[in-house]
């Protein structure tokens, strides 16, 4: 553990990528705290240029908080990205454990069942899902989930592909371990590096999917998003700028974040890939 | 004065590693028309001598002190440029990795004939060419010229190496292991090959091995490594008759011996296979046909309690395969395996599993064999606690084992790459006798060790297999080894048995033609080490 966080911290980028996720959060979790009212609550008078009238980051065109919108819908974004990851997550490691265990007729079938959901294009085929299932939080992360699910499978069908022919393997499958002990606990925990990678970028696509589901005016009505703000502010981008840069800083810093530490968790986890970027090898 | 000495080199290891050198005071000189072969284990520093004399030392490891002297002139004050137009021309070099060493996009006669370009050499290349690869002994040279490297063979390509190494009459040939990665038959053509171009061109060759029968087989002299330093060096046939250092005289003493042992008498079967088949089919899908590769065809033997059975055979001969069918590995295409008369192809994933623990296995590569993320108790116990015995007493068991395969109990916390290939090959052997299995398969479980302890590992597994009693199917390529090991041999050719028998009639009077060939070919096999001759 001591070796990976040493390797992580190597990468300056990801460490930076770090810090920004970690004021991220922070801003989720201190959001009610700041500003302790609905960020649908009209505080002042519209169009007000940022930092008039108390307003940090300016108000919107009803006299809505912009700085409160973006705190409230940092724990949206979070949460969509988050939660549709594991989703995705489930899915795609069952089906790719399966099928790169298995092999054969079952990988053949699962493999064309992926490939399916693969041509579809993921943004319509999202937008399609939650038009079907009417806009909630639920169903944006549901339609999410469906669409970024198939490179998991991809991606862990390999890992087993190649692992499931190790000697190791092999020797547990002699000891007489059943299938799913051997998925479980010989091959899958040595596929954990490039899942977890994956996953971090995942994060962040969910984030912009979500950002441009509500953008379409597809989020969930209740929640503040950073998409929805952008969407609301688009009209009259050349009156109030503000309205629509800052979510959209919002989403770059969150998303740019997400996308270093990937980079630095693929760095830390892979040393061997790592090492040949400067370190003599003997 | 030689052709080429080194006297005193010294290269230094980065620090912090474990330990100051790479190499230390090395001193040795090669003279026209001998072969001088460096000895030693994996990490004892043979190869970066070699890469040093090439110029080829990785940066980050300085060379400390010492001379490299080629010709007259001292190699470590050329400037790269003038190191370059020496190496090919004047130095030439054969690697161990044939399958990697070559270009896969250039097609033979492009890849040898830029040897000769590269050094502004631009006549007749062709005509060059063809003369080079007759003299490796090539077959039928104007097709090779526009053959690309995959449908070469390991050894051909290795003769294409040596052709490559040998275009432009270098007066040093430095050989790093060029015959580690090749089967026993090919290995000793490439040495008759090595040794013949030698004598012709009156090539000085500087020999990278670490095994003492290839050694005994084409050395004129000897330097034997250890730990980065020569400990002892001389002509060949008194470093191995009469070793002096006690490293060497260990060495060679580990070297197996290849004498048959008495063998014991048949009692109760274990094992009978009969008429087992198995067919790979590669490529394929749902609207074409794949091709389809023979592993094993009609394997028939049997195996009594007690006896250990050797599979000897080149590398694609099939034994592994068989192994595998035997524990269900792979499933065979038709006939049976009957363990104590049960027919176990006949059995489903569950009902075999009371016979898994009877039936055991430890693979061959010590590094593959072992998940990195369990530690070594929870490898160990994992069989007993699968099989209902409860967790604690499955780890106590696993103590007892580590005790039994010579390793201290305070493995039982540590990840398996804290350990060295020889002691994680005991881990694997402790796995598969957790279960107190009846047979244990062995599928060439020593050959990815060094040689001394490749003799512990052997010396290990036959005194567990005495005490339990075991019977055992070792699979090998090394012939030395099976007959140390081994009551009977059965020899494997493309995946057919064709000579089964008592190790010291295999060895003594092989019936079979190809028998003879692999006897043949175990390099060294006139060279008796001195103390097992005594």
């Amino acid at each position: 553990m001591a070796d990976f966080w040493r390797r992580f911290r190597r990468n300056i980028g990801a460490v930076v990528g770090l810090v920004i996720l970690v004021l991220v959060g922070l801003t989720a979790v201190l959001a009610p705290i700041v500003f302790p009212f609905s960020p649908w609550e009209m505080r002042g008078v519209p169009f007000m240029p940022p930092g008039e009238m108390g307003f940090l980051l300016g108000s919107d065109s009803l006299g809505r908080d912009v700085a409160a919108g973006i705190a409230h819908g940092t724990l949206v974004s979070l949460l969509v990205g988050g939660v549709s990851t594991v989703v995705a997550l489930a899915i795609g490691i069952t089906l790719g454990a399966v099928a790169g265990y298995a092999g054969g007729r079952v990988d053949d079938a699962v493999m064309r069942f992926t490939e399916f959901f693969q041509t579809i294009p993921s943004f319509v085929l999202a937008v399609v899902l939650v038009a079907i299932f009417t806009p909630s939080i639920t169903s944006i992360v549901i339609a999410i989930a469906i669409v970024s699910w198939p490179p998991v499978t991809r991606v862990v069908r390999a890992e087993f592909l190649s692992l499931r022919s190790r000697e190791f393997v092999q020797a547990a499958e002699v000891l007489g371990r059943s299938r799913i002990a051997i998925m479980l606990t010989e091959i899958l925990p040595n596929a954990l590096s490039p899942i977890i990678v994956l996953s971090s970028l995942m994060v962040a696509t969910a984030i912009l999917l979500e950002s441009a589901l509500s953008f379409l005016g597809l989020g969930d009505p209740n929640l503040m998003s950073w998409g929805f703000m952008i969407g609301a502010g688009r009209s009259v981008i050349r009156l109030a700028w503000w309205m629509s840069v800052f979510p959209g800083i919002a989403i770059f810093l969150t998303v740019l974040a997400l996308n270093l530490v990937g980079e630095g968790l693929n760095d830390a986890l892979n040393p061997r890939l790592a090492r040949r970027r400067g370190m003599v090898v003997t | 004065m030689s052709l080429l000495s080194v006297e005193g080199l010294t290269i230094a290891l980065p620090p912090g590693g474990e330990r100051a050198h790479a190499i230390e005071d090395i001193s040795l000189h090669l003279d026209a028309g001998e072969i001088l072969c460096v000895v030693g284990e994996s990490g004892s520093g043979k190869s970066m001598t070699a890469s040093a004399v090439m110029g080829l030392v990785p940066p980050g490891l300085p060379i400390v002190s010492g001379r490299i002297v080629f010709e007259g002139t001292d190699l470590l004050r050329l400037s790269a440029e003038q190191m370059r137009e020496l190496r090919g021309r004047r130095l030439g070099m054969v690697f161990q990795e044939p399958m990697t060493a070559l270009n896969p996009l250039m097609t033979v006669g492009d890849q040898i004939g830029e040897v000769f370009r590269v050094h502004g050499e631009t006549g007749d290349v062709r005509g060059r060419v063809l003369r080079l690869l007759e003299d490796v002994r090539l077959p039928d040279p104007p097709s090779l010229l526009g053959t690309y490297p995959f449908r070469l063979s390991g050894g051909q390509r290795q003769r294409v190496m040596i052709a490559m190494a040998l275009a432009l009459g270098p007066s040093v040939l430095i050989a790093d292991e060029p015959t580690t990665a090749l089967d026993v038959t090919t290995q000793m053509q490439i040495l008759r090959l090595i040794r013949q171009l030698q004598q012709e061109k009156g090539t000085g060759v500087l020999f990278i091995t670490h095994d003492f029968g290839v050694v005994a087989e084409i050395a004129d002299r000897v330097a034997v490594m250890q730990h980065g330093r020569i400990v002892e060096q001389g002509p060949a046939r008194a470093v191995l008759n009469a070793p002096q250092h006690p490293y060497t005289r260990a060495l060679i003493d580990a070297v197996p011996h290849g004498t048959a042992r008495a063998t014991t008498s048949a009692s109760e079967e274990v094992l009978r296979l009969d008429g087992v088949r198995k067919t790979f089919r590669r490529g394929g899908g749902l609207f074409k046909r794949g091709s389809a590769v023979v592993a094993v065809k009609d394997a028939r033997f049997s195996l009594a309690k007690g006896e250990t059975l050797g599979l000897v055979g080149e590398s694609g001969s099939g034994k592994s395969t068989l192994a595998r069918c035997v524990v269900r590995l792979f499933e065979p295409d038709g006939g049976s395996i009957a363990f104590h008369g049960t027919d176990l192809l006949r059995l489903s994933r569950a009902a075999m599993k009371p016979y898994r623990q009877r039936i055991q296995m430890v693979f061959q590569d010590p590094y593959a064999s072992l998940n990195p993320r369990r530690k070594v108790g929870d490898i160990i116990a994992e069989g007993p606690v699968t099989h209902g015995v409860p967790r604690a007493q499955a780890i106590a068991k696993a103590k007892d084992l580590l005790r039994l395969v010579q390793l201290d109990a305070g493995a039982l916390d540590r990840y398996p790459h804290e350990f060295s290939g020889g002691q994680r090959q005991r881990i694997g052997l402790a796995r598969a006798l957790a279960l107190d299995p009846e047979l244990l398969i062995a599928d060439e479980p020593v050959s990815a060790l060094d040689v001394s302890v490749q003799a512990q590992v052997l010396a290990l597994l036959d005194d567990i297999r005495h005490r339990l009693g075991l019977t055992m199917l070792f699979i090998t390529h090394d012939l030395r080894v099976a007959a140390q090991v081994c009551d009977r041999i059965a020899v494997m050719q493309q995946g057919e048995i064709v000579e089964l028998g008592d190790t010291a009639q295999v060895f003594g009077s092989p019936r079979h033609a190809y028998t003879r060939e692999l006897l043949d070919a175990i390099p060294g096999k006139h060279w008796m080490p001195p103390r097992q001759a005594a």
